[in-house]
C-alpha cells in the first residue's frame, strides 16, 4: 500500500511529536517543543491563505491578539471558561476578518496586505491603550485551563511543560490534518485554481471573491487560536502578540519552510522558533546569522525548504 | 592521528570523571536589545562585570558565581521561555532579571512555580504587591516616584498639575498610580495628555497643557527618547512652570538627549548613583556608590546610569544572602533574602520582610534638578 502525500505528512507529524520526548535531556524542551507548535499553527493558516489563496496578510497577529485577550478577559468580564473563550476568540476573528476582508477582497491585487496591515495595527493600538480593559503594555494574567488537574484526577500526572507540548501537539495534528483536506477539497482545488490564474478561475465561473473570503477567514482563526494557546501556556499576555513584528514573523516562517506546504510551513516554524534558542552562544550575532540563513535560504532554496528539498529529492530518483 | 584521538579520548575521560569545581549558578534574563536596550545593556554589562570581579575575588566562601544571561529582547514570551530554560537546563539556584514590567511577569511565574528566588530590575507596584514566596524587587514603585514628587510640589506651594504621559508599559502605569495618590497630597491633576513614544513632536499636547487655566506644574512620566522631546518642545514653547520628570530618565542620557539648555531647572526624583559626588561623607550609600560608578565607568567607558544600579543592587542582594544562608539551595537563598536588613545598595538601603518585599521607603530617592547641564540635590 502506498500512503497518500496527507496521510504521510500526519503520520510524519505524529511520530515526531510523540517520539522527540525521548531525546529531550531537560523540561525545557517541552517549552520549546509546545512554542514550535503554537506557531506552526499560525502558519498553517497562512499556508491556506498565501500558499493556497495568494493573498498576503500582514495583520495576522491582530488576530492572535484577539484570541489571546479574549482568554485573558472573557473568564474574568464573563465568566466564561477559558476553554471556551478561545471558541469565542476564534468566533470573534472570524467575525472581523469577514468584516475586512468581504469589501477588500473583491478587488485584485494585494489590497489585502495594506487593509490587513492596518487592521493589526489598529487591534494593537486597542489592546495598548484601552487600560481599563486590558491593563495596557505591562500586559494581564490569564486564568488557569484546568484541564491539566483534571487530567491528574484521572491518573495521568503530567509537568506543566508536558501538557502543554501535548496539548500544542494535538492542537496542531488537527489544525495540520484540516489543513490537508481542505487542499484535497474541491475548495481547496479551487483555491488554488484562483492562485494559478485569477481570470481563469473565473472564466469557468468560480465566485472569486467569496473564496478568498473563506480563506482569510479560515486563517484568522488557526492564527487566533494560536493566540490563545500561547495565552494559556504564558498565562500572561502583553500586547506584543498582536503586535506587528509577530505578524512579519508568521509569513517568515511561512515563506521559509514553504509557503505552499503544510509540512513547509511547520518546518519553518521549527527553524524560527528553534534558531533563537540555539544561537544564544552568539549573543549579539544571533540576529546577524538569523538574517543570513533567510537570507541563503531564499536564494538557493526559492520555494521554501520543504518544497525546493523534495523536489531535489524527486529529480535524484529519476 | 591515532595519538591524537586518543589523547582526546582521554581527556574527555578525566574531564568526566573530575567533578565539575563546585559553582553556584545564577541566571538572568534581560533586555539587552530592543526597545528597551537602555535599560537592560547597562543591567547585563553590570551583573557581568560584578560576576568577574567577584570570582577574581574568590567567589563566596571559595565557591565561583557562574552567570547565565541571556537577552529576551523586551518580548514577555521569550522570557518565559529563558526562565524555563534557566531552571530546567541550566539548574539555576536563583534569577535575576525582567528589564520590563511585561518580562518580569512573565519570569515571575515560571520562578514562583519552580520556587527559584527571583529580584526583577523592573518598577511597577504588581510585581511585589501582593507578596509572591519568591519574587523580590530593587527598583522603586513608581507609585513611590509619585509621592516623591508631589512631596516637592507641596513643599513648593503647587497644588494644580498637568500631567503628559507616553502610552508604553513604564509611562501608562506610573500615569495610573499618580493619579491615584494625588489627592492624599492634595495635588490636582487639572491636565491629562499622553503621547505615543514613538511621536516625534507633543506640541500640540504641551500647548493644551499650557492653555489650561490654573496650571502651576507639568509632570512627564515616561522614558526613552519620548521625556527627552516632550523636555525640548516645552523649552521651545517657553512655558514658564516648574517641570517635572519621573525616575525613569534618570542619567546622563536623557541630558544630552533633551539639550541642556532645555534640561535647566527640570526635577526628578533619582538615586544616590547620579549625585554621587555630592553624598555627604558619612552617607551609608557614599562607599558603595564610589565603588561601583569608578568600576563600572572604568570596565565599560560610559558614565554610570540608574538601570546599571538596580542590577547592582540585586546582584548584592543576592550574593549577600547567599553568604548569610551558607547555602545555595533556593528555599535558604529565599529565607535569606527575604531576611535582609540594612543593606545599603546604589539605590537605597535595603530592608525586606515577609511583608515588603521591596524594602525601600521614600528616603531612598533624592530629589535631584539639573542645573548647567549637570545633577544637583535639592534640599
Amino acid at each position: 500500500m502506498r500512503l497518500t502525500p496527507k496521510s504521510a505528512t500526519l503520520l510524519i507529524l505524529v511520530a515526531l511529536i510523540a517520539l522527540a520526548p525521548v531525546f529531550f535531556p531537560s523540561g525545557f524542551y517541552y517549552r520549546v517543543g509546545a512554542l514550535v507548535f503554537v506557531n506552526a499553527l499560525a502558519v498553517t493558516g497562512i499556508v491556506i491563505l498565501t500558499g493556497w489563496a495568494g493573498q498576503i496578510s500582514l495583520g495576522h497577529a491582530g488576530f492572535a491578539g484577539i484570541g489571546a485577550y479574549a482568554c485573558a478577559l472573557a473568564p474574568v468580564h464573563w465568566g466564561i471558561h477559558p476553554a471556551l473563550s478561545v471558541l469565542l476568540g476564534a468566533a470573534a476573528s472570524a467575525v472581523l476578518a469577514w468584516l475586512v476582508g468581504r469589501p477588500i477582497l473583491r478587488l485584485k491585487g494585494y489590497y489585502l496586505a495594506v487593509a490587513s496591515l492596518g487592521m493589526g495595527i489598529l487591534i494593537s493600538m486597542v489592546l495598548n491603550n484601552e487600560r481599563a480593559l486590558t491593563r495596557g503594555p505591562d500586559g494581564i494574567g490569564v486564568p488557569e485551563l484546568g484541564l491539566r488537574a483534571v487530567l491528574k484526577d484521572a491518573g495521568l500526572g503530567l509537568s506543566n511543560g508536558q501538557f502543554w507540548y501535548f496539548l500544542c501537539g494535538i492542537a496542531l495534528v488537527v489544525g495540520a490534518w484540516a489543513a490537508l483536506n481542505l487542499r484535497d477539497s474541491a475548495t481547496g482545488r479551487a483555491l488554488r485554481a484562483l492562485h494559478g490564474s485569477e481570470v481563469a478561475a473565473r472564466t469557468v465561473g468560480m465566485d472569486v471573491a467569496r473564496l478568498k473570503l473563506q480563506a482569510f477567514v479560515i486563517s484568522a482563526v488557526y492564527a487566533s487560536v494560536s493566540g490563545s494557546l500561547l495565552a494559556l501556556q504564558n498565562r500572561f499576555i502583553t500586547p506584543d502578540v498582536a503586535g506587528f513584528l509577530h505578524s512579519v514573523e508568521m509569513v517568515t516562517m511561512a515563506v521559509l519552510g514553504g509557503v505552499g506546504s503544510v509540512a513547509g510551513g511547520i518546518f519553518g516554524a521549527a527553524v524560527l522558533t528553534l534558531l533563537p534558542q540555539v544561537l544564544t552562544v552568539l549573543a549579539e550575532y544571533e540576529q546577524l546569522v538569523l538574517g543570513a540563513v533567510m537570507v541563503l535560504v531564499m536564494i538557493f532554496l526559492r520555494e521554501g525548504i520543504v518544497p525546493s528539498m523534495l523536489r531535489k529529492g524527486r529529480r535524484r530518483e529519476e | 592521528m591515532r595519538n591524537l584521538l586518543t589523547t582526546a579520548a582521554t581527556a574527555a575521560l578525566v574531564a568526566l570523571a573530575v567533578p565539575a569545581l563546585a559553582e553556584i549558578r545564577i541566571g538572568a534574563s534581560l533586555s539587552a536589545t530592543g526597545p528597551a536596550a537602555f535599560l537592560g545593556d547597562p543591567e547585563l554589562r553590570t551583573l557581568e562585570m560584578l560576576v568577574a570581579d567577584l570570582n577574581a575575588k574568590g567567589g563566596i566562601d571559595g565557591e565561583k558565581i557562574k552567570l547565565v544571561a541571556y537577552d529576551d529582547g523586551g518580548d514577555p514570551n521569550k522570557a518565559r521561555t529563558f526562565a524555563t530554560r534557566l531552571i530546567e537546563d541550566d539548574e539555576v539556584v536563583a534569577i535575576i532579571g525582567g528589564t520590563t514590567t511585561g518580562t518580569t511577569m512573565s519570569i515571575l511565574a515560571v520562578a514562583e512555580e519552580a520556587k527559584i528566588p527571583f529580584i526583577s530590575l523592573a518598577g511597577a507596584i504588581d510585581i511585589i504587591d501582593p507578596v509572591k514566596p519568591f519574587t523580590f524587587k530593587t527598583p522603586h514603585t513608581d507609585r513611590m516616584a509619585c509621592q516623591k514628587i508631589f512631596e516637592d510640589m507641596r513643599k513648593r506651594g503647587i497644588g494644580r498639575i498637568g500631567m503628559i504621559s507616553g502610552t508604553d508599559g513604564f509611562g501608562a502605569s506610573m500615569q495610573a498610580q499618580c493619579k491615584k495618590v494625588a489627592p492624599d497630597y492634595g495635588i490636582e491633576i487639572v491636565a491629562d495628555e499622553t503621547y505615543d513614544p514613538r511621536d516625534a513632536d507633543m506640541t500640540a499636547q504641551l500647548t493644551k497643557i499650557k492653555g489650561t487655566a490654573g496650571v502651576q506644574a507639568v509632570l512627564n512620566p515616561g522614558f526613552g527618547q519620548g521625556p527627552a522631546i516632550v523636555t525640548r518642545n516645552y523649552w521651545q514653547l517657553a512655558i514658564d512652570l516648574p517641570f517635572y520628570q519621573s525616575h525613569g530618565v534618570a542619567s546622563d542620557g536623557f541630558i544630552q538627549l533633551a539639550g541642556i539648555e532645555a534640561v535647566e531647572g527640570v526635577r526628578l526624583p533619582g538615586t544616590a548613583l547620579l549625585v554621587a559626588d555630592l553624598l555627604a561623607a558619612d552617607d551609608p550609600q557614599k562607599p558603595l556608590v564610589d565603588a561601583y560608578k569608578a568600576m563600572f565607568e572604568s570596565k565599560t567607558g560610559t558614565p554610570v546610569s540608574t538601570f546599571g544600579g538596580y542590577a547592582h543592587d540585586a546582584f548584592l542582594i543576592m550574593t549577600d544572602a547567599i553568604t548569610r544562608a551558607g547555602s545555595a539551595e533556593p528555599a535558604a537563598i529565599r529565607d535569606a533574602i527575604e531576611a535582609t536588613a540594612g543593606l545599603a545598595g546604589t539605590t537605597g538601603v535595603y530592608t525586606f520582610s515577609p511583608e515588603d518585599h521591596l524594602g525601600l521607603d521614600l528616603s531612598a530617592f533624592r530629589m535631584l534638578e539639573i542645573r548647567g547641564g549637570t545633577w544637583t540635590l535639592v534640599e
